[in-house]
Parts: structure tokens; sequence; C-alpha cells
């Protein structure tokens, strides 16, 4: 059905490819520290050759009421509902920033517990909600 | 349908065809827009900035199917020598860049009041701004080597390696943490976003294809033409 030179050419290219992924998929599985944006704190938890003189990100969720407000500095937990890290941060903060909503912190680990954040982000999910239906969601929660 | 496609028959398609194409999608994006800037309410957390969604979400989408097609297309222009094929995939190089680029820079927009940062080195952001750059190799490759045998040789090995990529970019935000949120619209599940904007979202999607196959065509038209003058010796 196919010619000769059509066969060659197909199984030339099918080879090549699979050793690409195959290449491409080791690479990735290899940089996979360098490629997660940030740890959670369960990760940190986990981790055993931590540097603490290295930047890192955590990323979690803002703990309920775990907000405290100070001038220019805020003190916070980010959790990820089975560890928790206590984060201390001095700047200004995303307005996204609130608390059960999504945040990456990045600056230096004190201790495995305590974290001194340079910058913080705030993450959005994936949820997309006018306010009126939000608060119809909320009261339905409740 | 397809046999349109064919050299003698993408020459068929006249002014005609294309003011027609032109009027449909100014009139889909007008009403995305008006839909989309005025009609949908603002976002319960992001506020306005959920706006640009609009335009981000299927300029990324257009830009991610352009390179795939170009990818599979130069798969087969390579395995089966189809003359035409070469000159389809290279006419739908312009458009997935441009709507990668707008991806990039929309994203930036929206990335600063929301997150607070401008850019962030997570794996959805970097896998996207990897495919500008193989955007941008393709097509230079194309301006560059005169010699048009090396030219869809080098052409069709940058799209093909740069498929890899595509599942890279779709899958990065769950297979890793990423700055970037996980897709809100997915094939087995309901969607994430509430009517009121998925509709506009939807018509812009619609809208922006349309453009999308009218540069297409017309660039694959050029491409004939150029071909057919060449032929004859006066290009």
């Amino acid at each position: 059905m196919l010619s000769k030179k059509v066969k060659t050419r197909l199984v030339f290219l099918s080879i090549s490819l699979l050793f690409a992924v195959l290449l491409t998929f080791f690479t990735l599985k290899t940089l996979k520290n360098n490629i997660v944006y940030f740890l959670s704190p369960t990760d940190i938890y986990n981790k055993n050759d931590l540097n603490f003189n290295k930047k890192v990100r955590i990323g979690g969720l803002v703990k309920e009421g775990s907000v405290i407000n100070k001038n220019t500095s805020i003190k916070f937990t980010i959790t990820d509902l089975k560890n928790e890290i206590f984060v201390s941060y001095e700047g200004s903060i995303p307005n996204l920033f609130s608390e059960g909503k999504g945040v990456v912190a990045e600056g230096r680990l004190q201790d495995k517990k305590y974290f001194l954040a340079d910058s913080i982000m705030a993450k959005h999910d994936e949820n997309y909600n006018p306010l009126e239906v939000k608060q119809i969601l909320k009261g339905n929660k409740n | 349908m397809f046999n349109r496609l064919f050299p003698n028959k993408i020459l068929s398609l006249n002014n005609k065809f294309f003011i027609h194409l032109i009027f449909l999608m100014i009139c889909v994006i007008g009403v995305g827009l008006i839909y989309a800037l005025l009609i949908s309410p603002p976002d319960s957390v992001q506020g306005n900035s959920v706006r640009i969604m609009y335009i981000h979400v299927p300029a990324s989408f257009i830009s991610i199917s352009c390179y795939a097609f170009m990818g599979l297309i130069s798969i087969l222009s390579i395995v089966f020598k189809i003359k035409i094929l070469p000159f389809v995939a290279k006419s739908i190089a312009p458009v997935g860049f441009v709507f990668a680029l707008v991806s990039i820079f929309s994203g930036s927009l929206w990335g600063k009041p929301t997150w607070g940062v401008w850019w962030a080195w997570d794996a959805r952001l970097t896998s996207m701004l990897i495919l500008n750059l193989l955007y941008i190799f393709y097509i230079l490759s194309w301006k560059l080597i005169k010699e048009f045998e090396n030219a869809n040789k080098v052409s069709s090995f940058i799209a093909i390696i740069g498929l890899l990529n595509i599942p890279i970019i779709k899958y990065s935000v769950d297979w890793w943490n990423t700055l970037h949120q996980t897709s809100s619209i997915t094939l087995n599940s309901a969607p994430t976003i509430h009517y009121t904007m998925l509709i506009p979202l939807l018509i812009m999607f619609f809208g922006l294809i349309i453009y999308s196959l009218i540069v297409i065509l017309m660039k694959y038209k050029i491409e004939i033409l150029k071909l057919k003058l060449k032929k004859n010796k006066i290009y």
C-alpha cells in the first residue's frame, strides 16, 4: 500500500519521535525540583535536605483567621490542610490576597515552621463567578 | 470543501468569499466584545480584570492549536512529500505566532493586578514562552534559508520537535505546582466559569477562530500565487 520510501521515512520519524519523547520525559523528571514553582508545607515537612540560605517559594492557602496586619508588616499561616507554615512579611500585598485563598510566598525558611517572605503573590483558582452568584454559593454552603 | 484547498482551487476563493467571512467575523467579535466588556458581570475576586480573559484564553488556545496543526502537517509533509503541505504549514505560522504573543502580553497584564507580578517562571508561563520562541525559529527558518528544500526540512524539524511542547503547555498546570490556575473548561467536567462569563468567552472564541481562518487562507492564497509566479518566472 505504502511505497518503500514512505515506509522508511515513517519508521525513521516514529523512532526519532519516540526517542525525543523519552528524552523530554526524563529531562522533565530530572528537573522536577526546578520546574515546580512552589513547595507546599507538606513538601517542606518531608524534605530532609533543606538549605536555609537558599530562596524558596512556598504556596498553599492562607489559613482562615490567621492574618495579623500591623502597619507595614503582616503575619499569616500558609496551610495545605495537612501541614502549616508561619509566614512573616513586610511590604505591599496583592489585592487578591485574602483568607482562605491561594498564596505563594517567596523568601527564606528560618526553620521548618517559620518563613520570612520577601514577596507575596496571590494565586487565583479556576473558578470565575460574578458577585451575586458567589454570595448565593456562600449562602448554600452555610 | 477540502478540495478547495488545492492550489488551483484556492485561487478561486475570491474577494467576495473573504468579504463574507470578514463581515461574519466583525459581527461575531462585535457582539462578543459588547457582551464581554459591557454586559458580563465583573468577577467576584478579580473585579474587572477578568475581562482580559476573554482575549487571553482564545488567543492561547488558538496559538497552541495552530502549532499542533503545523507540526502534524509537517509530519505528513515529511513522510508523504505532498507538495502543497509545506505551504499550508507555513501559512498557519504567522497567526499562531501573533496569538502566542497576545497570550503572553494579555496574561502579563492580568497577572500584575491578580498575582501581584507581571511574570513568574512557572511551568505554564515558561512553556508558553518556549512556544513563542519556536514560532520565531520556525518563521525565521523560512525567511533566512533561501533554498526551498532546505528551508522546508529545517522548518519541519522545528515544527515536529516543538510538538513535544504542546502537551507540556496543556498539562503543566496539572503535573507541577504552578502560579497559573488550572483549566476552567475541560472535556470531562462542567466548566467552572459562570455562564454569564462563559457565553462571551465562547463568542470571542468563535470570532477569533474565524479571524485566524481568514488570515491563514489569505496567507495560503498568497503562497500559492507566489509559487505560480515563480513557475512562470515572473516573480
